[in-house]
Protein backbone atom coordinates (compact mmCIF):
# COMPACT_ATOMS: atom_id res chain seq x y z
CA UNK A 1 0.00 0.00 0.00
CA UNK A 2 2.16 2.87 -1.25
CA UNK A 3 -0.64 5.47 -1.49
CA UNK A 4 -3.03 6.66 1.24
CA UNK A 5 -5.69 9.38 1.20
CA UNK A 6 -6.80 9.99 4.76
CA UNK A 7 -8.20 12.46 7.26
CA UNK A 8 -5.79 11.44 10.02
CA UNK A 9 -2.36 12.94 10.74
CA UNK A 10 0.77 10.93 9.87
CA UNK A 11 4.08 10.31 11.65
CA UNK A 12 6.97 10.89 9.23
CA UNK A 13 9.53 8.93 11.26
CA UNK A 14 7.25 5.95 11.61
CA UNK A 15 6.43 5.99 7.87
CA UNK A 16 10.12 6.08 6.87
CA UNK A 17 10.95 3.28 9.30
CA UNK A 18 8.09 1.12 7.99
CA UNK A 19 9.00 1.78 4.35
CA UNK A 20 12.69 0.92 4.73
CA UNK A 21 12.46 -1.92 7.27
CA UNK A 22 14.53 -4.91 6.15
CA UNK A 23 15.43 -3.36 2.77
CA UNK A 24 19.18 -3.13 3.19
CA UNK A 25 19.84 -2.36 -0.47
CA UNK A 26 18.44 1.16 0.14
CA UNK A 27 21.18 3.78 0.28
CA UNK A 28 19.17 7.00 0.34
CA UNK A 29 15.74 8.23 1.40
CA UNK A 30 14.29 11.60 0.34
CA UNK A 31 11.10 12.93 1.88
CA UNK A 32 8.89 15.97 1.42
CA UNK A 33 6.25 17.22 3.85
CA UNK A 34 3.80 19.95 2.76
CA UNK A 35 2.29 22.10 5.54
CA UNK A 36 -0.67 24.47 5.78
CA UNK A 37 0.65 28.02 5.66
CA UNK A 38 -0.74 30.98 7.55
CA UNK A 39 -0.10 33.13 4.48
CA UNK A 40 -2.69 32.55 1.79
CA UNK A 41 -1.92 31.12 -1.62
CA UNK A 42 -2.28 34.46 -3.41
CA UNK A 43 0.37 35.89 -1.08
CA UNK A 44 -2.09 38.40 0.32
CA UNK A 45 -5.06 38.49 2.61
CA UNK A 46 -8.19 36.39 2.33
CA UNK A 47 -11.23 38.11 0.76
CA UNK A 48 -9.63 41.51 1.16
CA UNK A 49 -9.31 41.20 4.92
CA UNK A 50 -5.93 41.74 6.57
CA UNK A 51 -6.18 38.46 8.43
CA UNK A 52 -4.07 35.36 7.90
CA UNK A 53 -5.37 31.93 6.95
CA UNK A 54 -6.95 30.37 10.04
CA UNK A 55 -7.82 26.99 8.52
CA UNK A 56 -7.91 25.14 5.24
CA UNK A 57 -10.36 22.50 4.03
CA UNK A 58 -9.24 19.99 1.44
CA UNK A 59 -11.86 18.36 -0.74
CA UNK A 60 -11.04 15.42 -3.01
CA UNK A 61 -12.61 12.98 -5.45
CA UNK A 62 -12.68 9.63 -3.61
CA UNK A 63 -11.60 6.84 -5.92
CA UNK A 64 -10.09 9.02 -8.62
CA UNK A 65 -7.65 10.52 -6.10
CA UNK A 66 -6.19 7.14 -5.22
CA UNK A 67 -5.97 6.12 -8.90
CA UNK A 68 -4.27 9.40 -9.84
CA UNK A 69 -1.68 9.09 -7.06
CA UNK A 70 -0.99 5.45 -7.98
CA UNK A 71 -0.49 6.47 -11.62
CA UNK A 72 2.00 9.17 -10.57
CA UNK A 73 3.96 6.69 -8.43
CA UNK A 74 3.94 4.22 -11.34
CA UNK A 75 5.29 6.92 -13.67
CA UNK A 76 8.04 7.79 -11.17
CA UNK A 77 9.01 4.11 -10.89
CA UNK A 78 9.23 3.87 -14.69
CA UNK A 79 11.63 6.85 -14.83
CA UNK A 80 13.92 6.02 -11.90
CA UNK A 81 15.15 2.83 -10.27
CA UNK A 82 13.32 3.16 -6.93
CA UNK A 83 13.23 0.72 -4.06
CA UNK A 84 10.24 2.05 -2.15
CA UNK A 85 7.71 4.89 -2.45
CA UNK A 86 5.08 6.16 0.00
CA UNK A 87 2.56 8.96 -0.60
CA UNK A 88 0.07 10.16 2.02
CA UNK A 89 -2.32 13.04 1.29
CA UNK A 90 -4.79 14.30 3.88
CA UNK A 91 -8.24 15.79 3.36
CA UNK A 92 -10.71 17.59 5.62
CA UNK A 93 -10.14 20.71 7.74
CA UNK A 94 -6.52 21.44 8.67
CA UNK A 95 -4.93 24.23 10.70
CA UNK A 96 -1.76 26.24 9.92
CA UNK A 97 1.31 24.17 10.72
CA UNK A 98 -0.48 20.87 10.13
CA UNK A 99 0.94 18.49 7.54
CA UNK A 100 -1.06 18.05 4.31
CA UNK A 101 1.07 15.73 2.24
CA UNK A 102 4.01 13.33 2.64
CA UNK A 103 6.16 11.84 -0.12
CA UNK A 104 8.95 9.38 0.73
CA UNK A 105 11.21 7.90 -1.94
CA UNK A 106 13.95 5.36 -1.29
CA UNK A 107 16.64 4.37 -3.78
CA UNK A 108 20.16 3.00 -3.97
CA UNK A 109 21.57 6.56 -4.06
CA UNK A 110 20.41 10.09 -3.33
CA UNK A 111 20.13 11.19 -6.97
CA UNK A 112 17.06 9.19 -7.94
CA UNK A 113 15.49 9.67 -4.50
CA UNK A 114 15.68 13.49 -4.67
CA UNK A 115 14.56 13.64 -8.30
CA UNK A 116 11.63 11.23 -7.96
CA UNK A 117 10.43 12.93 -4.77
CA UNK A 118 10.28 16.30 -6.53
CA UNK A 119 8.69 14.76 -9.64
CA UNK A 120 5.92 13.13 -7.58
CA UNK A 121 5.13 16.42 -5.83
CA UNK A 122 5.09 18.38 -9.11
CA UNK A 123 2.76 15.88 -10.77
CA UNK A 124 0.57 15.57 -7.67
CA UNK A 125 0.03 19.35 -7.66
CA UNK A 126 -1.38 19.36 -11.19
CA UNK A 127 -2.97 15.88 -11.54
CA UNK A 128 -4.40 14.67 -8.24
CA UNK A 129 -8.01 15.83 -7.72
CA UNK A 130 -7.72 17.86 -4.51
CA UNK A 131 -9.10 21.36 -3.96
CA UNK A 132 -8.19 23.74 -1.13
CA UNK A 133 -10.47 26.25 0.49
CA UNK A 134 -8.96 28.80 2.85
CA UNK A 135 -10.66 30.40 5.83
CA UNK A 136 -9.51 33.62 7.45
CA UNK A 137 -10.04 34.67 11.06
CA UNK A 138 -13.26 36.34 9.82
CA UNK A 139 -14.86 32.92 9.78
CA UNK A 140 -16.07 30.35 7.31
CA UNK A 141 -18.37 32.71 5.38
CA UNK A 142 -15.33 34.52 3.94
CA UNK A 143 -13.69 31.25 2.91
CA UNK A 144 -12.35 31.19 -0.64
CA UNK A 145 -11.20 28.49 -3.04
CA UNK A 146 -7.49 28.62 -3.79
CA UNK A 147 -6.69 29.52 -7.41
CA UNK A 148 -4.45 27.34 -9.50
CA UNK A 149 -0.92 28.76 -9.84
CA UNK A 150 0.85 28.95 -13.21
CA UNK A 151 4.14 28.02 -11.53
CA UNK A 152 2.69 24.63 -10.56
CA UNK A 153 1.91 23.96 -14.23
CA UNK A 154 5.39 24.96 -15.34
CA UNK A 155 6.98 22.90 -12.55
CA UNK A 156 5.15 19.82 -13.84
CA UNK A 157 5.98 20.62 -17.47
CA UNK A 158 9.74 20.53 -16.94
CA UNK A 159 9.51 16.75 -16.38
CA UNK A 160 8.02 16.22 -19.82
CA UNK A 161 10.07 13.70 -21.78
CA UNK A 162 11.88 15.17 -24.75
CA UNK B 1 -28.66 5.85 -21.32
CA UNK B 2 -28.13 6.80 -17.68
CA UNK B 3 -24.94 8.25 -16.23
CA UNK B 4 -23.74 9.39 -12.83
CA UNK B 5 -22.58 13.00 -12.58
CA UNK B 6 -20.30 14.45 -9.91
CA UNK B 7 -19.35 18.08 -9.24
CA UNK B 8 -16.53 19.28 -6.99
CA UNK B 9 -15.22 22.33 -5.13
CA UNK B 10 -16.28 25.80 -6.38
CA UNK B 11 -18.37 24.27 -9.18
CA UNK B 12 -20.25 22.08 -6.67
CA UNK B 13 -21.04 25.18 -4.62
CA UNK B 14 -22.11 27.25 -7.65
CA UNK B 15 -24.45 24.49 -8.87
CA UNK B 16 -25.74 23.66 -5.41
CA UNK B 17 -25.37 19.92 -5.96
CA UNK B 18 -22.60 17.34 -5.69
CA UNK B 19 -24.04 14.42 -7.63
CA UNK B 20 -26.98 13.19 -9.67
CA UNK B 21 -28.16 10.34 -11.87
CA UNK B 22 -29.11 11.58 -15.31
CA UNK B 23 -30.91 9.99 -18.26
CA UNK B 24 -29.35 11.28 -21.49
CA UNK B 25 -30.67 11.35 -25.04
CA UNK B 26 -28.59 9.13 -27.34
CA UNK B 27 -27.09 12.09 -29.23
CA UNK B 28 -25.30 13.30 -26.09
CA UNK B 29 -22.38 10.94 -26.57
CA UNK B 30 -19.27 12.90 -25.56
CA UNK B 31 -18.09 15.36 -22.89
CA UNK B 32 -18.53 18.44 -25.09
CA UNK B 33 -22.15 17.51 -25.93
CA UNK B 34 -22.87 16.77 -22.26
CA UNK B 35 -21.63 20.26 -21.29
CA UNK B 36 -23.96 21.87 -23.83
CA UNK B 37 -26.85 19.68 -22.63
CA UNK B 38 -26.30 20.71 -18.98
CA UNK B 39 -25.68 24.40 -19.78
CA UNK B 40 -29.28 24.64 -21.05
CA UNK B 41 -30.46 24.24 -17.44
CA UNK B 42 -29.81 27.88 -16.59
CA UNK B 43 -27.41 30.59 -15.53
CA UNK B 44 -25.20 28.70 -13.05
CA UNK B 45 -24.91 25.77 -15.44
CA UNK B 46 -23.54 27.90 -18.26
CA UNK B 47 -20.20 27.82 -16.46
CA UNK B 48 -19.85 24.33 -17.96
CA UNK B 49 -19.57 25.73 -21.48
CA UNK B 50 -18.14 29.16 -20.63
CA UNK B 51 -15.31 28.35 -18.21
CA UNK B 52 -12.20 27.44 -20.13
CA UNK B 53 -10.38 26.19 -17.05
CA UNK B 54 -13.02 23.61 -16.10
CA UNK B 55 -11.79 20.00 -16.09
CA UNK B 56 -13.68 16.77 -16.76
CA UNK B 57 -13.13 13.13 -15.86
CA UNK B 58 -14.88 10.05 -17.27
CA UNK B 59 -14.78 6.97 -15.06
CA UNK B 60 -12.17 8.69 -12.86
CA UNK B 61 -9.72 9.39 -15.71
CA UNK B 62 -9.02 12.92 -16.92
CA UNK B 63 -11.05 13.45 -20.09
CA UNK B 64 -11.10 15.89 -23.01
CA UNK B 65 -14.09 17.30 -24.91
CA UNK B 66 -13.99 14.38 -27.38
CA UNK B 67 -14.09 11.70 -24.67
CA UNK B 68 -17.04 9.39 -25.25
CA UNK B 69 -19.80 8.76 -22.71
CA UNK B 70 -21.54 5.40 -22.40
CA UNK B 71 -24.39 4.01 -20.32
CA UNK B 72 -23.39 3.63 -16.67
CA UNK B 73 -20.39 5.98 -16.90
CA UNK B 74 -19.33 8.25 -14.06
CA UNK B 75 -18.63 11.76 -15.33
CA UNK B 76 -17.16 14.48 -13.09
CA UNK B 77 -16.67 18.21 -13.63
CA UNK B 78 -14.35 20.31 -11.47
CA UNK B 79 -12.02 23.34 -11.40
CA UNK B 80 -8.24 22.95 -11.82
CA UNK B 81 -6.76 20.97 -8.93
CA UNK B 82 -4.94 22.69 -6.04
CA UNK B 83 -3.67 19.90 -3.78
CA UNK B 84 -0.23 19.23 -2.32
Amino acid sequence: MSVSVQREAFDVGREIAALTAGKHEIGGVASFVGLVREINAAGGSVAGAASPVSAMTLEHYPGMTEHALEEIVKEARSRWDLMAVRVIHRFGRLLPGEAIVLVIVAGAHRGEAFAACEFIMDYLKTRAPFWKKEESANGTESARWVDVRDCDESAARRWKKQ
Amino acid sequence: MTIKLLYFASLREALGTNSEELALPAEVSDVAALKVFLAARGAAWQALTQSRSLRAAVNQQMAGPDSGICDGDEVAFFPPVTGG
